[in-house]
């Protein structure tokens, strides 16, 4: 289902019965929440879902949490005012990891969302809701948080497009801040020209948002590209991991029918990238202990009522996160010590400025960098790892948000019968250069294998 | 001999229509709890701060004014640390890149340097059922002050004496009052002082530890917490007691420093660059154009009024000491059209009630105008200089003109020839004997006569005219 052919239906009750019926497994909705939108705008009739850690007036906000279980938003997100003025309409919140931190969305307070490729297997996370959603076919499209990777990931698993725009591109006013300097809006949906079309709708300097900048270029006018005339990069780390060898041969397969239609291809060594987990997992929970410090009780949300003002903190915070955000915001508050702030977390600022640099001068030689957008395949539910296996399934998206750049998950075919996607990654600002060739990639790809079937 | 080192660390609130990172409005004194708040600067979630220009231009122009270096480049950062006041519990503030650096005020020759002054943002106010937050029932929070910009003015260790700790806020109060950055008022919380205070034994070097005083909300305080204080630590050199580098409130009502927290207990705020918040970056232009918003500061008007005023100079510094007060002789000299009796009147009569009554210039219910009615009742000899002095203090308290005083009370100067001559004729007839003996020689009962007519009209009499028509009643029998 797209936005091209949904355009002048009303659909909005359709899609809502479609969650009723289909959702109880998946577990992708939280909650139907209706906000009709505007009905002169172009797109009305046209429903869509967010992600339950972006804020629309009157509507929960739970972030998944249950510390924000009954929280009510007193204000509406500036991405999704847009949508709603151009006359899309909220049907629902979707599920997600509790605060965005994780990568399988199991970490929800309200149960994990199960991948509807496979549902004996994870969806992918944290924007794990909105990315089965949309995989489901209940909608269009949905808005996610993409910070380390949380679009992109549960897009691939789910066998969708997921879109990161460069850092500045959407503004973050309204949206549950778990690291404000790698955090931003994306757009999940079955097509490239789909993502563009409300990127075009929801971007653009805000007020509320001092990080975020203007961009002028109409992302949705022109999407085409010659891949016989780009230049890809492969950073070499992508062969030195440790690839499940479907998705090596799966990745090679995609890199062989770029070449085929006669893009260049490079491999080249970026040994920087090795730290991007490292620096990624210093700075994104040492920002999330400060932004989640808020979460105290006092002022709105779940309150462990106790004798005395640090007990009461003390127990609210502690039943009110769970263990993952609490292991987290436990790193960042360490990382942040006076004793320690300048062993982790100030070399880790240095270390990224370093990565950033590095991609900025690689991307001035290459339109794309292109890897997989994930190391393994979606695994099944309640699959045991320890956290430091979680964290590396974002080795391939983490570097897009250290230094803000424009990604995409393109999905690729199936291995297993399970959704593969390739990670573009573009130029800063530059959004549309990457929308032009990934949907390039895309429409030819799918042509390709429908011909195979 | 002992050495007494203060340095003090100051915030001020900036005078700006709406707070530092959201669109409320500033004034939490005419408003109802919780009143000027949104989802910001209460913390909700998914809220990011939008700096307000007007805070930026007022820092610049307190570190033009304090002689600082003005920073082309800053930065916000986070200070970490959990309290209900905090909305969101970190306060933004400039902790690595503060927007003025260095800077100095010049207290009687001498220069009290400033290491550095940078904007953050105010906290709500709390207030507890009971007294203390351990023990309350109950507490309550007023978020109307949260996010309120601030400027923090932190001194070098310059300051010698708690006197000159209290001169050094009272000119600071002057010039950002002069410059209209702050209403620079202390008691209601507008300018905060807290002092850093040592002593060092000159004969043996021996050093005390240093304290820090909290909550210091009086210019007269500044100076009694920190002589409570220097005389304490001197004590315990003297003593050999040993020390403890510790914070301390002052209690006001029993006149004494009282322990807050010791080193210890600091809490780590862990500081970290504002990531919701790029850097501030000033260009020349911009500083120049608020250089040219500086309107004219102390020592230039007292020069002025020296010149236009032709005051002398003891004048001329007291009216301009204080901006409202400059301010508010020159409006009383358009009235009276007449410098030194406004500055006369000023410095005596309407300073000694400001002082006695504890009043503030803005809230006067005299009037400029009252001035110009004063200067015209005297120079048409409608009242006299003492009747003037008399009546002073009741148009001070109720503000009511000087000619509808004088009106209600009938104090106005009997003038008229035949009403005198009526009065001077009884006062004669009444007093025979020292008739007699005036008219035997004794000129001096003149005065007597003078007296007595001042006595029976209550002073009113016009003096020139009383004795005018006395000598020719008395010379002519
Ligand atoms: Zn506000």
């Amino acid at each position: 289902m797209t936005i091209e052919e949904t355009i002048g239906r009303n659909i909005i009750e359709e899609s809502i019965q479609k969650i009723i019926e289909m959702d109880k497994i998946i577990n992708s909705v939280l909650r139907i929440e209706k906000v009709v939108g505007n009905k002169n705008g172009k797109y009305f009739g046209i429903p869509f879902l967010v992600k339950d850690n972006i804020l629309v007036k009157g509507t929960k906000t739970t972030n998944a949490s249950k510390i924000l279980e009954n929280y009510i938003s007193p204000y509406t997100a500036t991405a999704v005012q847009k949508l709603l003025e151009a006359g899309f309409s909220l049907i629902g919140k979707t599920n997600m990891d509790e605060f965005a931190m994780g990568n399988t969305n199991e970490n929800s307070y309200f149960g994990p969302v199960r991948n509807p490729k496979d549902l004996s297997r994870v969806s992918g996370g944290s924007s794990g809701g909105s990315a089965a959603a949309v995989g489901a076919g209940y909608v269009p499209f949905s808005l996610g948080t993409d910070t380390g990777g949380s679009v992109r990931l549960p897009a691939s698993f789910c066998g969708v497009v997921g879109f990161k725009p460069s850092y500045g591109m959407i503004s973050r006013y309204g949206v549950t801040s778990f690291a404000s300097s790698l955090d931003q809006i994306g757009i999940l949906s079955n097509s490239v020209k789909d993502v563009s079309l409300v990127v075009e709708i929801i971007k653009g300097k805000d007020k509320n948002d001092p990080t975020t900048l203007s961009h002028t270029v109409d992302l949705t006018s022109n999407l085409e590209r010659d891949l016989s005339d780009i230049k890809i990069c492969i950073p070499k780390i992508v062969y030195d991991t440790d690839l499940n060898i479907s998705i090596k041969n799966s990745f090679n397969e995609a890199v062989d029918f770029l070449k085929a239609k006669g893009s260049k291809v490079e491999v080249i060594d970026i040994p920087e990238l090795e730290y991007s987990v490292a620096v990624y997992y210093i700075i994104a929970p040492s920002e999330a202990s400060s932004n989640l410090a808020r979460f105290d009780g006092v002022r709105y949300g779940f309150r462990n009522a106790s004798l005395g003002l640090n007990d009461m903190y003390r127990t609210t915070r502690e039943i009110g996160f769970g263990i993952e955000v609490k292991r987290r915001i436990i790193m960042g508050t360490f990382n942040l010590s006076a004793d320690y702030y300048s062993k982790y977390y100030s070399k880790a600022l240095k270390v990224r400025r370093i990565i950033s640099d590095k991609l900025y001068n690689i991307l001035d030689e290459y339109d794309v960098m292109m890897t997989p957008t994930s190391p393994s395949i979606p695994p099944y539910m309640g699959e045991k790892f320890n956290p430091l296996e979680y964290y590396l399934m974002d080795t391939f998206t983490i570097p897009a948000n250290l230094a803000g750049l424009p990604a995409i998950n393109i999905p690729f075919g199936l291995i297993e019968g399970l959704p593969f996607g390739i990670q573009f990654i573009g130029r800063q600002m530059k959004d549309e250069e990457l929308l032009a060739i990934a949907n390039t990639f895309h429409e030819s790809a799918k042509k390709e294998f429908e011909k195979n079937v | 001999m002992y050495k007494t080192i203060i340095g003090l660390e100051i915030h001020t609130q900036l005078l700006t229509k709406t707070k530092a990172f959201c669109s409320c409005s500033t004034d939490h004194f005419n408003s109802i709890p919780n009143q000027n708040i949104c989802p910001i600067c209460t913390g909700h979630p998914g809220t990011l701060p939008a700096l307000n220009e007007e805070a930026v231009k007022l820092a610049v122009k307190a570190g033009l004014i304090f002689n600082g270096t003005i920073n082309k480049f800053s930065r916000f950062d986070r200070k970490n640390y959990f309290y209900p006041d905090l909305a969101k519990n970190y306060q933004i503030t400039q902790h690595f890149f503060p927007i003025v650096s260095n800077g100095y005020i010049t207290i009687e020759g001498k220069k009290i340097r400033i290491k550095r002054m940078h904007l953050e943002e105010d906290t709500a106010k709390m207030f507890h059922e009971g007294d203390q937050i351990s023990t309350a029932q109950e507490s309550f929070l007023d978020f109307n002050r949260s996010g309120i910009p601030l400027l923090e003015i932190v001194t070098e260790p310059d300051i010698e004496s708690p006197s000159e700790a209290r001169m050094f806020m009272e000119k600071l109060r002057n010039l950002l009052r002069y410059a209209e950055i702050s209403t620079g008022d202390m008691e209601k919380g507008a300018l905060r002082c807290d002092a850093n205070i040592s002593i060092v034994n000159l004969e043996n070097n021996q050093t005390s530890k240093r304290v820090e005083i909290k909550n210091i909300n009086s210019f007269k305080f500044v100076e009694k917490a920190l002589e409570f204080e220097q005389e304490r630590l001197i004590k315990n050199l003297e003593a050999n007691i040993k020390m403890i580098q510790e914070t301390r409130g002052w209690d006001s009502t029993r006149k004494e420093t009282f322990p807050m927290r010791t080193k210890e207990d600091d809490v780590d705020y862990r500081y970290f660059p504002e990531p919701d918040l790029p850097p501030l970056i000033l260009t020349d232009e911009f500083i120049d154009h608020i250089r040219s918003t500086i309107t004219e500061m102390p020592e230039e008007k007292a020069k002025r009024f020296m010149i236009q005023y032709d005051l002398p100079q003891y004048d001329a510094e007291i009216l301009t000491s204080d901006k409202e007060l400059a301010d508010f002789f020159e409006k009383c000299v358009k009235h009276a059209k007449d410098a030194k009796f406004v500055s006369n009147l000023i410095m005596t009569d309407l300073l000694r009630e400001l002082k006695e009554n504890d009043d503030e210039i803005e809230n006067l219910k005299i009037k400029p105008e009252f001035f110009g009615e004063l200067k015209e009742l005297m120079d048409s000899n409608k009242i006299s200089s003492k009747i003037l002095k008399d009546i002073f203090p009741e148009i001070y308290k109720t503000g009511k003109s000087p000619k509808d005083i004088v009106k209600e009370k009938g104090l106005e100067q009997i003038d008229d020839e035949s009403e005198l001559r009526k009065i001077i004729e009884e006062i004669i007839k009444e007093n025979p004997e020292e008739v007699e003996k005036y008219k035997n020689g004794k000129k001096k009962l003149l005065g007597f006569f003078v007296g007595e007519v001042m006595k029976k009209t209550k002073g009113k009499a016009n003096p020139q005219k009383t004795n005018e028509i006395l000598l020719e009643l008395l010379e002519k029998e």
